[in-house]
């Protein structure tokens, strides 16, 4: 059988003709509306603020662009419906499950079948010469459409169902290995072929994309799921951990903490019990009516400045995750009154002054290692007797109006954790936290004894910056609005 | 180029004659904005051309550009309209015997006093007008909310004059640089656009069509450098406009190839800040060698 996938009408095409049975010149015919429905409805299963005033943009849309297309049909969904990165993300991801299998069902339904459209998805009578040849020219020549239904046409011939790997790049790769796509220059090839020169690499990795999504769209198919969208996307937010730090991300971060903190507690000024009128302001803003103070001005609510006391784990099993937040920590100085930091594996050790000193994070994460000798013989982590330590440095200066906050994952290597000591500290200091930098589900297994000084503090999981974020407006919070 | 465009098309090829070259999305959602009457919500890394989107859309359209920079603390009298106190106080002081206190009231209340600020300006334009409201997410959440009457009716209630509504319907582009999380309310108002970074072909076609002087072979060079450049993870990426300004920099200084002298000598175009400097010397740097130790290996 030939193979001109570029000949016969697309086979979308025909089969969105199947799935909006009445004429394509009305596009808001009941067909349609009730799939947007239920397309937005399984937007919102994933998780997508979808309003109806947001549906209703989308089906005023429709009519104004050529939305038999396939791209600008999803562009123009995807303006209206998905308001964010994360949004779009899931949103792509929701569209390809979700119009694959309206048009299947749809296509089923009316009788049109995948031979009929010349293309035979057993592969047995395709011509694989023909194939890789085809594959060469449209990647040569950037042709967007025929690569991707050249792509389903390669894994139809060389992907046989339940023989994929389970893992998507491997079996990528070993279809882009048997199509022969090679960046480099091949002799054999002859005429106009285009692989005589060699293939442009980008070429070859939009084709190994679009074999990579379309491998994804079927493993979705089969196993009828979602690939875990929400977990990856929450990994994404995850603090920047490794030897080498992401020294741009900690910027970041720090950077958009910084303005949320103060964009945010605008919210919590109906709750105000008094507030100062600023003279002076007042006095000025009078002028405007001649001496007359019409306009009251008010002092600004500062947020709760608490005195700070962070105590940091740096043992290796934790460590990149606390010298983020100690930095976290120290950028936001200006949140704070007074704050003092501790780090420790088997002693304790005070780090203000590197902090003050160095504004690199690598400067003081290497400082930190060198100077600050907390690791005794073992190198492991001895909460016991860093507790006793610590309540001899501080226990002084400690008062009902400091916070403790203590990163680290709990873990004692089998050693005595003494509670009690701890316990004693929380009970000097106002408020104790303790950020654990594992995920809940780990708590508590193995040597972790988190459960023991939870008694005497608050928890929380901190291992994405969004936790991170929430901690910090916990922590600036105005008292009033605790309660 | 016609006032209101028929098709995404015409928005794309409009934008390109004033040196913009969009994407089939943001050609495709800038149609639908002109024809929806809805603003434009839009989003990417700072340096993508997302003010730049509006004033040339401003521009192709034959509208005027009306321009509202945000920034921490910025309030309704800068926004939308200030009374003219002064004004009002001097007419009070110069004719208030004579005639009664209905008359001056009615008076100093009148649009002979009032200051118009950018949002107003929109509004009240007889023609319609291009509004762009830049660093959206700079701004507080309370002006945020006062966005919202005009954004969804295209009106500005003044309490002493009543309710004042577009005679035409600009085009609103909000821009935003995703530093803070934007209201759900706004959102819904908008139609929503990402800008990212574009692909190395559609980088080099902006290239040549700002620098057409520039030899083929540098100017798909100097993209994939700046591509290079953007996978670093630097703390201010290289924007489009710096790729352009450091391809005029190379057509004036005559480079004929970009090797690591060049680019040593270059890199400040693109590269901003110090710890980013050192990176991408030791990073990028290193890498031009090897390829141009590659070319010559291959030649020989």
């Amino acid at each position: 059988m030939p193979l001109r996938p570029d000949k016969r009408p697309s086979r979308d095409a025909s089969r969105r003709a199947a799935l909006f049975s009445e004429p394509l010149e009305n596009p808001l015919d009941a067909g349609l509306t009730a799939h947007l429905l239920e397309f937005g409805d399984e937007l919102r299963g994933e998780g997508v603020a979808l309003g109806t005033s947001e549906l209703l943009d989308a089906f005023t849309a429709l009519p104004e662009v050529a939305w038999d297309e396939p791209v600008m049909f999803r562009e123009t969904l995807a303006a209206t419906l998905a308001k964010s990165p994360e949004d779009r993300a899931i949103f792509d991801l929701v569209f390809e499950r979700f119009f694959f299998r309206a048009t299947e069902m749809a296509a089923l339904a009316t009788g049109i079948g995948e031979a009929g459209g010349g293309m035979d998805e057993s592969g047995a009578e395709m011509n694989l010469e023909t194939l890789r040849e085809q594959i060469a020219k449209a990647i040569a020549a950037q042709d967007e459409a025929a690569m991707r239904d050249l792509a389903r046409l390669a894994i139809a011939a060389y992907a046989n169902p339940g023989e994929g790997s389970g893992v998507l790049g491997v079996d990528v790769q070993r279809i882009r290995r048997a199509l022969e796509l090679r960046a480099e220059p091949q002799g054999e090839a002859t005429g106009d072929d285009p692989r005589a020169e060699g293939l442009p690499r980008e070429g070859i990795r939009r084709f190994e994309q679009l074999l990579r999504k379309e491998l994804e769209r079927r493993q979705i198919e089969r196993t009828e799921t979602l690939p875990a969208a929400r977990p990856l996307h929450e990994l994404d937010r995850a603090l920047p951990s490794g030897p080498l730090q992401d020294l741009a991300g900690v910027h970041r971060v720090v950077t958009q903490l910084k303005r949320r903190l103060k964009t945010q507690g605008q919210e919590h000024r109906g709750h105000k019990r008094h507030a100062h009128v600023d003279i002076r302001r007042t006095m000025r803003a009078s002028l405007q009516t001649g001496g007359v103070p019409i306009t009251l001005r008010y002092r600004p609510v500062r947020p709760r400045r608490p005195e700070l006391f962070v105590i940091c784990d740096v043992s290796t099993s934790v460590t990149s995750a606390s010298v983020f937040f100690l930095s976290v920590m120290h950028a936001l100085h200006d949140s704070f009154r007074k704050m003092r930091s501790f780090v420790f594996i088997e002693r304790v050790s005070e780090v203000t002054e590197v902090f003050h000193r160095e504004r690199d994070f690598k400067a003081v994460s290497d400082a930190i290692a060198r100077d600050a000798g907390v690791a005794d013989i073992s190198g492991y982590t001895d909460y016991g007797r860093v507790w006793g330590e610590l309540l001899e440095q501080i226990q002084d200066e400690l008062h009902p109006r400091s916070t403790v906050i203590v990163l680290g994952d709990a873990r004692t290597n089998g050693r005595e954790p003494r509670a009690d000591l701890f316990g004693q500290l929380a009970e000097r200091a106002g408020r104790t936290y303790w950020l654990n930098p594992e995920p809940r589900l780990y708590w508590n297994y193995g040597d972790s004894v988190i459960d023991s000084y939870a008694r005497y503090c608050e928890a929380y999981e901190c291992w994405t910056t969004e936790h991170l974020e929430n901690f910090v407006k916990v922590l600036t919070e105005p008292e009033a609005a605790r309660r | 180029m016609p006032t209101t465009p028929d098709r995404p098309e015409d928005v794309s090829s409009g934008l390109k004659e004033v040196g913009y070259l969009p994407d089939d999305a943001t050609a495709l959602v800038a149609y639908l904005a002109i024809k929806l009457g809805k603003p434009i919500l839009v989003e990417g890394p700072a340096g993508v051309g997302k003010t730049q989107l509006a004033k040339s859309l401003a521009e192709t359209l034959g509208r005027e550009l009306v321009r509202l920079q945000c920034y921490e603390g910025l309030d309704e009298a800068k926004a939308l309209y200030e009374w003219n106190y002064r004004k009002q106080l001097l007419r009070i002081q110069a004719e208030a015997q004579d005639i009664g206190w209905q008359t001056v009231q009615d008076d100093i209340f009148g649009e002979d006093f009032l200051l118009e600020r950018p949002l107003m300006t929109a509004i009240a334009s007889p023609d319609p007008v291009v509004l762009l409201i830049d660093e959206i997410d700079k701004t507080d959440q309370e002006f945020e909310a006062m966005l919202l009457e005009l954004l969804s009716d295209f009106q500005i209630s003044i309490p002493e004059l009543g309710r004042i509504e577009a005679s035409t319907m600009p085009l609103v582009l909000l821009t935003s640089n995703n530093s803070r999380e934007l209201t759900e309310a706004l959102k819904r108002r908008c139609l929503y656009l990402w800008i990212d970074y574009p692909s190395l072909e559609h980088e080099l076609e902006i290239v040549r069509l700002h620098a057409p002087e520039l030899d083929a072979k540098i100017a798909r060079r100097l993209v994939e450098v700046v591509a290079m450049v953007r996978d670093l993870d630097l703390k201010k990426p290289p924007s489009i406009a710096e790729s352009i300004d450091w391809a005029r920099a190379l057509l004036l200084l005559g480079a004929t190839d970009i090797d690591s002298k060049t680019f040593n000598e270059t890199m400040s175009i693109i590269v901003k800040h110090r710890t980013d400097i050192d990176i991408v010397a030791e990073r990028v740097g290193v890498k031009l060698d090897a390829a141009k130790d590659d070319a010559s290996a291959a030649s020989a």
